[in-house]
């Protein structure tokens, strides 16, 4: 019970997240809601394993939080060199 | 005893649902992508770590809380880590924080030149939104 109570306020902050996601004016807002989306995810995981009596969901939630970072990084190096493969080491010059 | 660490673990739950839903409605009511990322902020370090606790009161001292504590710690040093990427890149960009001029309207501008020196009143801090 205390479980569904805190995973409808995830959920409803989730929908709030998605709506600033599909509106952000600049690429940032949009990156800054999908980290946060990722955090929602990790939690609502958690929080439905423990619902439903199964929290071997925290292992998954465990992976999302190690790939979140990685994905909010990734693109923000996409965003900033046009590509991937960038070594970064012309940095000081940019 | 059992009635005790259900009612804490309650009122944890329900004061971490709460923080993480004043962290979105920020993201959606603030003007600005810094003022978005502070109430962003918010909701991801003191929501999931209030929502963490509950669920750790209510799994006992097993294998299961020290994943939870786990993904606590993940989640609060990335977090910051994705944050301060995301501002450093957002300046990069020449996207300047906005700030409220003398006659109270807002407007992008530096923060180093916020308050003049001849100015009469300093800069106030955000308008609402």
């Amino acid at each position: 019970m205390m479980f569904a109570a805190a995973i409808l306020a995830v959920l409803a902050a989730l929908i709030l997240t998605v709506a600033r996601a599909l509106k952000g004016p600049t690429v940032f807002d949009r990156l800054l809601a999908a980290n946060s989306i990722g955090t929602a995810a990790i939690l609502l995981l958690a929080l439905f394993g423990f619902m439903t009596g199964r929290p071997e969901f925290l292992d998954i939630g465990l992976l999302y939080a190690l790939l979140n970072v990685i994905g909010t990084l990734a693109v923000l190096k996409f965003f900033r060199y046009g590509s991937l493969g960038h070594g970064g080491e012309e940095e000081a010059e940019a | 005893m059992s009635v005790v660490i259900d009612l804490v673990s309650w009122l944890l739950l329900i004061s971490g649902g709460f923080f993480f839903l004043v962290g979105a409605i920020g993201l959606n009511r603030m003007p600005d992508v810094f003022t978005r990322m502070h109430a962003v902020s918010v909701g991801d370090t003191l929501g999931a770590g209030l929502l963490v606790a509950g669920m750790a009161l209510q799994a006992g001292p097993t294998l299961v809380t020290v994943k939870l504590f786990l993904i606590l710690l993940v989640i609060w040093f990335t977090g910051p880590v994705a944050t301060h990427a995301l501002a450093r890149a957002a300046l990069q960009d020449k996207l300047l924080p906005l700030i409220t001029n003398r006659s109270g309207k807002l407007v992008e501008g530096d923060p180093d030149k916020a308050a003049p020196k001849g100015s009469s009143k300093p800069v106030k801090g955000r308008a609402k939104p």
